[in-house]
């Protein structure tokens, strides 16, 4: 296939869609299942065909919708109509009196003008909801592998980075390295082999930004991997992906099997000199594998555990080649960089933290779901607005970013906006997304011995303070909950934070005491409330 | 290979870039306290006991995985890297079941030495008291999981120097164990050459030779000293990572 025949091809499915007179979307994410689209798409189905609308109208699973918490979702296009809490009954419904009556269904119609789509500016979701994940002709029809073929046709790799620079992106795995720079330390790199690795070990308690994108938008990850490789070098590409994401493993190995038919992966792709290959690695369920060094060693089949850096894998990575190393959110976001430019996505978000950022929203939140939104925007607007608040009759307390390496952040810092200096700038991380909100029912004590029984649990074990360390930290926590502890303890569990936060060997230990650390500084009161009396003690009184 | 100078401690010093931080401290007779590290064997950076300050940095950094660089501003002795340093002493004792008194390896334990060292006389946290396996199926060694810091030292000598790969690590986090093959007693192993290089570089009570009893199991480690000799004259295998 050259660039000329993706196009036709593109036109073509444009052309058969067009003529169809709905297009009628169901979500096929793995939350929507969960709460039975499949039978949804069942009746739909049966009442498409017993209204004989089955020529003109044409039923279709997508990535997810966005709204999860009131699933199973169905859009009718082309007037975009979505509809939520489609039972099989309401499905029938959307056909019988939506479609052939033209009435709205307000009981399921879902307004689109509220904030929670409004406010939300789309690049990684672009298609997410739009097209159907397992058809490789619905991705070609909106544009896919187009930044590929200009990659491969106009571009030299130079041209990419400095695109990729320009554009300012920043890695979306958590820690916000520069991608561009990433990119060209890798290329630099003198080598006869080099290796592209997207991260898909996603693994944060409550977050599933990139389980979303891989299960509804899987050719945009090998797309942007693709062009990684032909700007870096690389010949062959790795997806380490956990297995507990079985849908979206599904449909990656069908999206490679469609994207190697086509000549998008493979030997020279779109009949350039350029050839890549990638390969799925599947995870077997250690969180310390998402760090780098872990993730590498387990794709070289060997036991999952961190090493020191540097080295770091952009010079000695898989089989001590120069490895590329990036987020599913990063690589999503390389196709739309090269098809507008760098500067369109740097005119998004803020001058250090461009483009957008996709959240998970979960926990004590009424619109429970994924959503994407531009960078700087103050986390007041992605709760209340967005997200709708706490559910009724409960108050705020605190918003808990980057999940067990993150930090629970308070109402007097909601105006904070959304960006990688200001998150830390109080004790979170931006992570990878994931956005769990707490309202006044929920002890901060509690939760931050739940991330710290998560960490101790997920300690590889190779380094002492993070092997040992989070458990009696873990141990204290529950010491303090069990209202046993006093003061004394209260300075040990500090000062054991601290040590594990700065002699740990990897990430996962250094971060391990943020949740602690952080709502120590914000809620030290109910950690006091919690403790034996001591005479003379004073309990602070202001939260600052 | 270059020639850098750096500064340790105020003291201007100079060193080979291919060396770690801690050769160089040690090649000026500065002393860092390590664990896991035994000259000859890979760097596996997972003691943090030689973790040191180095200015500009707000990180700290292991000295057996850290190369220097030129101009480097290097602390070994805060009062910060000191009570890290404890703490963790502090947390490996609690962690295993460690019995000086009736411990074959008395006065000659490196955990009890780095416990005199850090001046460690009582421990704060609690006590996990973990039920370990000992196992003496081995016609001449031992190996006492209850004192085993999990260094891997012996995975290492095994796996590196002996190239039997006997030893590795089972479990995760606080359960980790060394196992010998599949976790199969050490006598049944095929691939135990009973060569006791893994004894010699224990440095606690945890491997042992049968038949010592109290105080009585000193570990000679020269071997290894010729071994590296050997490799930095090419004469030998290489180093390879720890498994």
């Amino acid at each position: 296939m050259t660039i000329e025949d993706l196009r036709e091809r593109a036109q073509e499915e444009r052309d058969r869609q067009g003529q169809l007179k709905r297009r009628i979307l169901y979500c096929s994410a793995a939350g929507c299942i969960s709460c039975g689209s499949k039978e949804t798409a069942a009746a739909l189905k049966q009442s498409v065909k017993s209204s004989g609308l089955e020529g003109e109208c044409e039923i279709v699973g997508t990535g997810c919708m966005g709204l999860c918490g009131e699933g199973p979702l169905v859009k009718v296009q082309p007037d975009d109509s979505l509809f939520q809490q489609v039972d099989a009954p309401a499905a029938g419904d959307i056909v019988t009196r939506h479609i052939v009556k033209g009435e709205s269904l307000p009981d399921h119609l879902v307004d689109q003008s509220a904030p929670f789509f409004a406010s939300q500016v789309k690049i990684v979701l672009e298609n997410c909801g739009r097209i159907n994940a397992e058809s490789i002709d619905e991705y070609l029809a909106v544009g896919g592998y187009d930044a590929l073929g200009k990659a491969l046709s106009e571009l030299e790799p130079n041209e990419i980075i400095d695109e990729v620079r320009k554009s300012g992106l920043r890695g979306r795995g958590g820690a916000g390295y520069p991608t561009g720079l990433k990119w060209g330390i890798v290329q630099k790199a003198q080598s006869d082999q080099k290796y592209v690795v997207c991260n898909a070990d996603e693994g944060d308690p409550g977050a599933f930004m990139d389980r979303s994108v891989l299960e509804g938008d899987p050719h945009r990850i090998l797309e942007g991997m693709a062009i990684a490789g032909y700007a870096v070098g690389a010949q062959q590409g790795y997806i380490y992906i956990r297995a507990e994401y079985p849908l979206a493993i599904e449909r990656l190995r069908l999206a490679i099997k469609q994207a190697e038919r086509n000549a998008l992966l493979g030997n020279r792709i779109l009949d350039s000199n350029f050839s890549f290959r990638i390969d799925l690695r599947i995870g077997a369920g250690a969180f310390v594998c998402g760090e780098e060094t872990a993730l590498m060693r387990s794709i070289q089949g060997r036991r999952g555990r961190p090493k020191p850096r540097p080295p770091y894998p952009s010079e000695r990575g898989l089989w001590e080649k120069p490895t590329l190393l990036n987020n599913v959110e990063t690589f999503a976001n390389i196709a739309p960089i090269i098809r507008n430019g760098g500067e369109w996505f740097a005119a998004i978000g803020t001058p250090k933290s461009t483009g957008t950022k996709v959240f998970a929203l979960a926990g004590k939140i009424r619109n429970t779901g994924l959503i994407e939104v531009p960078m700087g925007i103050p986390l007041r607007t992605i709760i209340f607005d967005i997200g709708g608040g706490t559910p009724e009759g409960t108050e705020f307390k605190a918003a808990q970013t980057g999940g067990p390496s993150g930090g629970c952040i308070p109402t007097e810092h909601l105006d904070l906006p959304v960006d990688y200096e200001s998150l830390a700038g109080v004790g979170s991380i931006m992570g990878s997304g994931g956005l769990i909100v707490m309202d006044s029912t929920s002890k901060m004590v509690d939760v931050a011995k739940f991330f710290m029984d998560f960490c101790a649990d997920e300690s590889c074990g190779k380094c002492v303070p993070c092997r040992v360390g989070t458990v009696h930290i873990a141990g204290l926590l529950q010491k303090i909950i069990s209202k046993n502890a006093t003061i004394e303890d209260m300075k040990l569990l500090e000062e054991l934070c601290i040590m594990v936060k700065e002699t740990s060997l990897c990430g996962l230990g250094q971060s391990a005491p943020n949740p602690v650390l952080s709502t120590l500084r914000f809620f030290r009161k109910e950690y006091e409330e919690l403790l034996q009396p001591v005479e003379g003690f004073v309990p602070t009184n202001t939260v600052s | 290979m270059a020639i850098v100078t750096l500064t340790i401690n105020d003291e201007h010093l100079s060193g080979n870039d291919s060396d770690s931080i801690l050769e160089i401290a040690r090649q000026h007779k500065i002393h860092i306290p390590t664990l896991c590290h035994l000259d000859g064997l890979s760097e596996v950076g997972a003691c943090r006991l030689c973790l040191v300050e180095v200015e500009g940095s707000s990180k700290l950094v292991s000295a057996c995985a850290t190369k220097p660089v030129e101009g480097m501003v290097i602390r070994t002795t805060t009062e910060r890297l000191q009570r890290h340093r404890r703490t963790i002493i502090e947390l490996l004792a609690s962690e295993g079941n460690h019995q000086c008194a009736v411990c074959v390896v008395n006065e000659h334990c490196e955990l009890q030495n780095l416990a005199y060292e850090v001046g460690l006389q009582y421990v704060r946290v609690p006590y996990l008291y973990p039920r370990k396996e000992l196992d003496a199926s081995h016609k001449d060694f031992i190996i006492d999981r209850n004192r085993c810091i999990l260094c891997t030292r012996c995975v290492r000598v095994c796996h590196e120097v002996e190239g039997a790969h006997v030893w590795d690590i089972a479990h995760r986090g606080i359960h980790c164990e060394i196992v010998t093959g599949l976790d199969d007693p050490w006598g049944a192993s095929e691939a135990c050459t009973a060569c006791g290089k893994c004894v010699l570089v224990c440095p606690v009570g945890a491997l042992i030779e049968k038949g010592t009893t109290v105080a009585e199991m000193e570990k000679k480690r020269d071997f290894l000293k010729y071994i590296v000799t050997a490799r930095q004259k090419r004469e030998w295998i290489d180093i390879h990572e720890e498994g």
